[in-house]
């Protein structure tokens, strides 16, 4: 007879699910199932549970071959490449909680680190563009009980975010929106027909990489100035019906993506979609929302927030935060030589990072903080297995919304394993002797 | 006018950041005092010596003082930053951030300027014989003033994002520039000799555009008001007006809606 642990929050997505329930075993120590996550969230938790699990540091030896070493080595080679360092590369941050954020933002300010959340790669660009532009937004919450007018713009959260539609956007039935899916309209721009594009009302199949044009189109029709027959593939017919129908709702939401924020004009598209947000205030209320990947990608930007003022891209070199995208970014850093060691933590760059910027890790002095094995785990030198957050773990997340969100700890971690907190505060003990601060 | 030459003979393995090189620091000083001024690599401070051999001396004020550096910076950034008079020349490459927020003085780079050249730049002179990188005159990130003011001349060709947030000065390129050309740009003028590939003059309040070559794809917030001959740094001919953009919002002054203005080159 299993227990069931209810009210779990999921470590996946920016979602951050907070319904799951777990069933574990009587003695506590195994999950058996997971229920109500989608099939992403749930391989997340049973993925903890296998075998093959790495639970201790491994170094790499000259040959390639991987040597198992203690926790205290792994601390000890993790603070002197970071004392040594002149410009030191904190990467991740993403999938690790925000008290782990914050102790690793303090070796980050004893080192003179560059400090870069995956934000870099992925929704950063919204961040400069909201710095530009400000930014009008809401809760999860609000959108459940009220949206009647859903864009998603450049995303598919049928895939990346599966519980996104049937939690908060599409189908639930709120407070003011009783009719559920059947009282609210939903534009897909997307130049591919995906599954969320396949549900809704509207698909604008829009040409690649032309997302700044229709936007801005669409705050021309908004004016009812005129328009060219066509803007980025789509008719100016159908670009003051969607313009109308944008204005006709109670309460619209705007979400995007990859396919805005990393394609063709970035933050520019960022920036015009909010100005069409604004725009879209003159007639009724509307807000924006990106759909945040990593579960607590948003917490780390919170978190340098508070303490530095900069939401990613954060450069201590010099004992003071400085920030300008593009020159302090991770891909900008590693590929012009400028950084001299590499720390990631709760992230993936091995795999989503460019060849040549991986190359670049692979010659350099390089921790990777990981419960899993990854593609980053390969390239660096040294590989510090952690317990999961969120599993083995709690400690605070951010929801793509900003709301915080404490996860849940729902079985122990393989004995002697330690977390990504325990870890990097073993590490922040060790180069403040080294450093004398 | 004094003369201080920087001649490198060490290739940062980091980027050096080299805010002191400018006529302002170097100003009343002498070689030795200058080889002691400070650079940094990462979180560690060097002297300005370590990386070049410092020759001659500074003038009495900046506006006296000229600056040759004699050889490739291209890994060195902040050259001439903030400065307020004199000259500096480079006789190579140069890395970001050259002339950034400077408010007069003349800066030639004989190669290639990384991006941020010119950022936020009030005054003065730069020239740059080779091509520019992006960001070329545009603002700090979420400041909403870029360059207001000075001459930016590049004889190559320059990146994407040049003239962002713009509100006076005048960016020339002789060559061809990438998307988005004057961005939010609420003044200054923009003249492009080559070709601009989209994205031109998008969320433009006022200003003007000139494009002397093809835009590959125009924005829809532009209207062809009408066909003007004019001379636009020397050239004559007819340019193709159009303003815009319609989307965006516009000041009015004496009764009059004041748009950006994009010319194209017949």
């Amino acid at each position: 007879m299993a227990k069931t642990i209810t009210d779990v929050v999921c470590p996946f997505c920016g979602t951050l699910c907070d319904d799951l329930e777990v069933g574990v075993s009587d003695d506590g120590k195994k999950i058996i199932d997971v229920y109500n996550a989608c099939a992403i969230g749930a391989e997340k938790f049973l993925h903890s549970q296998a075998s093959d699990r790495v639970t201790r540091p491994r170094m790499k030896q000259e040959d390639g071959s991987w040597k198992e070493v203690s926790y205290d080595e792994a601390v000890e080679y993790t603070a002197t490449t970071l004392a040594a360092a002149r410009k030191p590369l904190m990467y991740g941050w993403s999938s690790t909680n925000c008290e782990a954020q914050a102790i690793g933002t303090e070796i980050g300010e004893i080192v003179g680190a560059v400090m870069d959340n995956t934000a870099t790669v992925c929704h950063g660009t919204t961040l400069i563009a909201v710095q530009d532009v400000g930014v009008p937004s809401c809760t999860l919450g609000e959108i459940l009980n009220r949206a009647d007018r859903i864009v998603f713009w450049g995303c598919n959260p049928a895939h990346a975010h599966p519980r996104h539609m049937s939690r908060y956007s599409i189908f639930p039935r709120g407070f003011f929106t009783g009719k559920g899916a059947k009282g609210r309209r939903m534009i897909v721009v997307d130049p591919r027909v995906t599954d969320t594009a396949k549900t809704a009302d509207m698909h604008l199949q829009i040409e690649q990489g032309r997302d700044y044009e229709l936007l801005t189109a669409l705050r021309v029709a908004f004016k009812g100035e005129w328009l060219p027959d066509t803007v980025a593939g789509i008719p100016k017919k159908t670009i003051y019906e969607v313009a109308d129908l944008m204005k006709s709702g109670r309460f619209g939401i705007i979400f995007f993506g990859m396919g805005v924020t990393q394609s063709l004009s970035k933050n520019h598209n960022i920036d015009q979609a909010i100005c069409v947000t604004r725009d879209l205030n003159e007639y009724t209320k509307w807000n924006i929302m990106p759909m945040r990947g990593h579960y607590n990608v948003t917490g780390s930007g919170e978190v340098w927030g508070w303490l530095h003022g900069f939401p990613f891209a954060l450069d201590l070199s010099r004992g003071f935060a400085r920030y300008n995208p593009g020159d302090t970014t991770s891909n900008d850093l590693l590929v012009r030589d400028e950084v001299d060691a590499v720390f990631v933590i709760g992230s993936d760059p091995g795999a989503h990072f460019p060849n040549s910027s991986v190359k670049k890790i692979w010659d350099l002095p390089s921790i990777c903080v990981d419960p899993h094995l990854t593609p980053t785990t390969a390239v660096c030198k040294l590989h510090v297995p952690v317990a999961f957050v969120g599993v083995e773990t709690g400690g605070c997340a951010y929801r793509m919304d900003n709301v915080p969100i404490e996860c849940r700890k729902v079985v122990d971690p393989p004995e002697g394993m330690m977390t990504d907190l325990e870890f990097l505060e073993r590490v922040t003990a060790r180069v403040r002797e080294l450093k004398g601060a | 006018m004094a003369t201080v030459t920087l001649k490198p003979i060490k290739v940062p393995d980091l980027r050096l950041e080299a805010d002191n090189i400018k006529p302002d620091a170097f100003a009343g000083k002498k070689a030795a005092e200058i080889a002691d001024l400070h650079v940094f690599c990462g979180n560690t401070r060097y002297s300005l010596g370590e990386f070049f051999e410092v020759t001659g001396e500074g003038g009495a004020t900046a506006a006296e003082t000229e600056v040759v550096i004699d050889g490739d910076v291209s890994r060195v950034k902040y050259i001439g930053m903030k400065m307020t008079a004199g000259s500096v020349l480079v006789k190579g490459n140069a890395d970001m951030y050259v002339g950034a927020w400077m408010e007069g003085g003349t800066i030639t780079v004989n190669g290639d300027a990384d991006a941020f050249a010119g950022m936020g730049m009030t005054g003065g002179e730069i020239n740059v014989l080779g091509n520019a990188g992006n960001y070329l005159g545009a603002a700090y990130r979420g400041d909403w003033r870029g360059m207001q003011g000075g001459v930016i001349r590049v004889v190559g060709d320059a990146g994407s994002d040049i003239g962002t947030f713009m509100r006076g000065g005048e960016i020339i390129v002789n060559g061809n520039v990438d998307v988005h050309v004057g961005t939010h740009q609420e003044g200054g003028t923009i003249i492009v000799k080559g070709d601009a590939r989209s994205k031109v003059g998008g969320q433009m309040v006022e200003g003007d555009i000139y494009v002397f070559g093809d835009i590959e794809v125009m924005m829809p917030g532009f209207q062809h008001i009408g066909d003007v001959d004019i001379e636009v740094d020397g050239v004559s001919g007819r340019f193709a007006c159009y303003k815009g953009d319609m989307g965006e919002r516009h000041p009015r002054r004496k009764g009059e809606t004041i748009y950006g203005k994009l010319y194209l080159k017949y």
